[in-house]
């Protein structure tokens, strides 16, 4: 994008970004009105449900569904027979973001399952009471073999092996054995061994993680419609209706124009609902095309958290050296994260952000960074909001704190000896743009809460730092003025949270136009250009960018038609906030709403169009503190008080960023404190609902204060960066310090229950 | 599939007969026998509260009420707050303080905050926080949602409006 074409560039004196408007989507979602994924009811419309495997780990020896199909009120049964494998999707070795024999695999199993819960049949029927009971008809065979749900074990040589064939790429060479390690990793700066030769003080330790899940409220759910003509619609909850359309047209070999994806809202997904991974919407649109009729299917809430994404347990072992005065001297890593039932989609990503980010917070000459992918008996893994770096912030944060203990030094005082500036290079060999690291943790050393005493037993003050990079991407916006001066605004981008307005605000600016007079809403794939997925953090810039540059393309189309109406040249009508002029002749000036008006008699309509794929996002960082007391006989966590520091760009919502801000946080206390899957020797999860899965409540979190410093991201016009994943990255080492400060002890598992916590004690 | 019974029932102040199975829950009578998809499904066990309505003035997880129990009942859902007037001060109040992301939890969080209100009109943090207790939310971190139920509670003593209007 050419930024000189930006009139606003640089500028500071905003109408609109900065402040507090109403939400285009509030009134729906305040009143029950908004349709979200499983709200869509057609006329004729059947119910699908999935039929599970209740084995961690089996061959699949027969599927019979004859009694199934015939049980009154059943229009349809599919099995991974109705789904036909492309050449495509027979490759094991696909270096694209997807293994689509995986994703088949994952879908409707094939020969083995390999998790309680994976699907392998399907049924649509009348009623969602009658598709139950007709799945329940569905009769499967099964050897049973054992399963391993832990990713130490899994590495084990005598391990089950999930995949007779999963050779690991190893630093790009592959081994000679199957195993269930798909990939090893590698980043390496400087020389480890000499930056850890000239440390005075070296820290070393071992840590886990559990799996958590994303933890939406809304359960996967979508409709599908085969039309006889070979249309097909699907109305689903997914971050992203055109990488959805596209999987399914890879899937179902069935041509894109002929797919459309409506999307309806979303019900929290956090990376839980990216389209990288399918689970309803093939299915359902396999049984609507059998039964002719649309199919609705929901997952229940054992389903979601048995047989959707969670985001990855793992092993992970750090060290860290540094000198007496304080300078880190080499870091380094070794991460064993569970991919789950199959190897994880996005592994160079994945991977990549948690060795790349684990210590990008820190100016560290020398390092190393060994990441392995392992697959285990548990639903596949995926994104969850900064995904993989939540898991690796937690050890690295530990152990500078662990640092700053034994050198004396203020754990934010340490932190700014060694902090990151433009120009650092990060363990991955690229090198930090323009940053707001130092600005993050000197707010927060001066911040209120900071500079309050702790005073009390068993209270401790913790503090943990951590950064996210961020992203780009395809995104697409159009703008269309209306005769009356309001104008339609349409994106790509699915809304999460609030994005509807934030990318309007932008276009507003640029218009000069106030909010209420942009109509804001989300495409799908038939009525707008193609736009990447919500994730990444990148929506508020990327398609932001792209209706900003729509904006600009309407202002450019609308100086056109000023310029007809007074006779003058396009070059002498000038624009400035929402009024055309020109000094040609006698100074004349016509409103954005004056010349609308008037569209109809200089050419016709005005449409703006915004298609960008913006390169050079801005990483942010987020620092955290907390304050908590530990219940010496009971090992309970109480927060007091909780502080959220973070570099936001310019925040065009405010009260958005501060959403963000706090609903990350209170994400990372759940991991930090709660949250974790748990499994017995079979591989059953003991816990598939939200009451043995606890997250947060309102009770267990007090108010999140936030203080968001405005660094303005080097690639946008206003300097928009994303600002919705760092807040889930520190909180769990944050507690984790706190902790210690309470007790005198680490705990170095997550999550960090009251058990855990009273064995570190010694107490159990 | 049993015989369906039929039931009725005042739903949002309006008299209504619908037909049920003996094992519909509310909630699937409410989303999908009557179209009122504003009560949410989170988890169909009572432990989410997006499916939170008033039965009688009560809060009940619509997911562990069975249809045919609220024949001759009163029955209030998210659909029922808001009228030709505009925006209940609750819902206002939400709307105003950003207390809202996804929106998928806030009819629970409306119908149980009423409720609250309805009793308390100047409940404390800890008491909105404590009434909150089976509703959950993943986006907002509840800070948000909180400080709306009491900016709620101001608007409507400062009023005198009655929440039950």
């Amino acid at each position: 994008m050419n930024k000189d074409k930006l009139s606003t560039a640089g500028r500071t004196d905003y109408q609109v970004v900065g402040t507090r408007p109403p939400r285009h989507d509030a009134p729906d979602k305040l009143t029950g009105r908004a349709l979200f994924g499983p709200d869509t009811n057609l006329p004729g419309m059947l119910y699908g449900k999935m039929v599970r495997s209740p084995h961690a780990h089996a061959r699949l020896r027969s599927i019979d569904t004859r009694h199934a199909a015939s049980y009154p009120g059943v229009y349809a049964v599919v099995t991974a027979q109705d789904l036909q494998l492309t050449e495509e999707s027979n490759s094991t070795l696909d270096e694209s973001a997807v293994n689509f024999k995986y994703l088949h695999e994952n879908m409707l199993a094939r020969e083995k399952v390999l998790y309680v819960g994976h699907p392998v049949a399907a049924v649509a029927a009348s009623s969602p009471h009658v598709a139950e009971e007709a799945a329940k008809l569905v009769e499967v065979q099964y050897d049973v073999l054992p399963a391993v749900t832990d990713v130490r074990a899994a590495m084990k040589p005598d391990a089950p092996l999930l995949h007779d064939r999963l050779i690991t790429q190893s630093l790009s060479k592959p081994s000679q054995r199957p195993s269930n390690i798909a990939s090893h990793f590698q980043h390496l700066k400087g020389d480890p061994s000499q930056g850890f030769a000239r440390a005075e003080v070296i820290v070393e330790r071992e840590f886990t993680t559990s799996t958590v899940h994303q933890g939406y409220i809304e359960p996967h759910a979508c409709t599908a419609w085969w039309g006889l003509d070979g249309n097909l619609t699907v109305w689903t909850s997914t971050q992203g209706a055109f990488g959805m359309r596209d999987q399914l047209a890879k899937l179902l070999s069935h041509p894109m124009s002929r797919i459309r994806v409506i999307p309806m809202e979303v019900g929290g997904a956090f990376g839980g609902k990216l389209p990288i991974y399918i689970f309803l919407e093939a299915v359902a649109a396999l049984l609507s095309r059998k039964a002719n009729r649309p199919v609705k299917m929901t997952m229940t809430r054992a389903e979601v958290f048995l047989a959707t994404n969670p985001t990855s347990g793992a092993y992970l072992k750090a060290k860290m050296g540094v000198t007496r005065e304080g300078r880190i001297t080499a870091a380094q890593a070794e991460l064993y994260f569970e991919a789950g039932a199959y190897p994880s989609a996005h592994v160079i990503g994945y991977f990549g952000f948690a060795m790349a980010f684990m210590f990008a917070p820190y100016d560290i000459p020398h390092g190393q960074v060994d990441a392995y992918d392992v697959v285990v008996n548990k639903p596949r893994t995926a994104a969850y909001r900064a995904p993989g770096v939540t898991q690796v912030n937690f050890p690295a944060e530990q152990l500078i704190d662990e640092l700053a203990v034994k050198l004396g030094m203020d754990p934010i005082a340490f932190r700014l000896k060694n902090v990151v500036r433009e120009g650092t290079e990060l363990m991955n060999g690229t090198t930090h743009g323009s940053i707001g690291a130092e600005e993050v943790l000197r707010a927060a050393q001066s911040s209120a809460h900071y500079g309050s005493p702790l005073h009390g037993p068993h209270r401790g003050r913790g503090v943990a730092h951590g950064y996210w990079g961020n992203w780009g991407a395809r995104s697409c916006c159009t703008i269309s003025v209306n005769g009356d001066g309001t104008v339609s605004l349409v994106s790509g981008s699915i809304d999460l949270s609030g994005t509807r307005t934030t990318v309007a605000m932008q276009a507003a600016e640029v218009l000069g136009l106030s909010l209420d007079r942009i109509k804001s809403s989300v495409g799908d794939t038939d009525s707008i250009g193609y736009t990447e997925m919500s994730g990444g953090s990148r929506t508020t810039f990327a398609t932001g960018i792209a209706a900003i540059t729509a904006a600009q393309d309407v202002v450019a189309q609308m100086r056109g038609r000023a310029a007809l109406l007074w006779g003058v040249e396009v070059r002498d009508v000038s624009f400035e906030r929402g009024v055309f002029t020109t000094q040609r002749g006698s100074e004349q000036q016509m409103t954005f709403s004056e010349v609308a008006g008037r569209l109809a008699e200089t050419g016709g309509a005005v449409t703006g169009t915004g298609n960008v794929d913006p390169q050079g996002w801005g990483g942010v960082f987020g620092t955290h503190i907390v304050d908590v007391q530990v219940d010496p006989e009971t090992g309970k966590v109480d927060i007091l008080r909780y502080t959220a520091v973070q570099d936001v760009g310019k925040a065009v919502h405010p009260g958005y960023v501060e959403g963000q801000m706090q609903g990350g946080a209170v994400q990372g206390i759940g991991w930090g404190l709660y949250e974790g899957y748990q499994y017995n020797t079979r591989g059953d999860m003991l816990n598939p609902g939200f009451l043995g899965y606890k997250i947060p409540t309102a009770p267990d979190v007090p108010m999140i204060e936030t203080i968001m410093v405005e660094v303005p991201g080097p690639n946008h016009p206003f300097g928009v960066r994303g600002v919705g994943e760092v807040p889930i990255v520190p909180p769990p080492a944050a507690l984790a310090n706190a902790i210690y400060r309470a007790t005198g002890v680490r705990v170095t598992d997550l999550p960090m229950t009251p058990v855990r916590i009273l064995e570190a004690m010694g107490v159990i | 599939m049993a015989a369906k019974t039929r039931v009725s029932a005042k739903i949002n102040g309006e008299q209504v007969e619908f037909l049920c199975e003996p094992r519909q829950s509310l909630l699937e009578c409410l989303r999908d026998v009557l179209g009122l998809t504003g009560s949410k499904e989170g988890c169909n066990d009572g432990n989410c509260g997006a499916c939170s309505v008033l039965l009688n003035g009560r809060v009940v997880n619509s997911c562990l009420v069975l249809g045919v129990e609220v024949h001759g009942q009163e029955v209030t859902t998210v659909e029922g707050l808001a009228d030709w007037r505009g925006l209940h001060p609750l819902q206002q109040a939400f709307l105003d303080n950003a207390a809202l992301q996804c929106g998928y939890c806030i009819p629970g969080i409306l119908i149980t905050s009423k409720a609250l209100l309805d009793r308390e009109p100047n409940p404390s943090e800890e008491r909105i926080r404590t009434w909150l207790a089976g509703n959950l939310c993943r986006c907002t971190g509840y800070d948000k949602i909180v400080r709306a139920v009491q900016d709620a509670a101001v608007r409507l003593r400062q009023t005198g409006q009655e929440v039950n209007r």
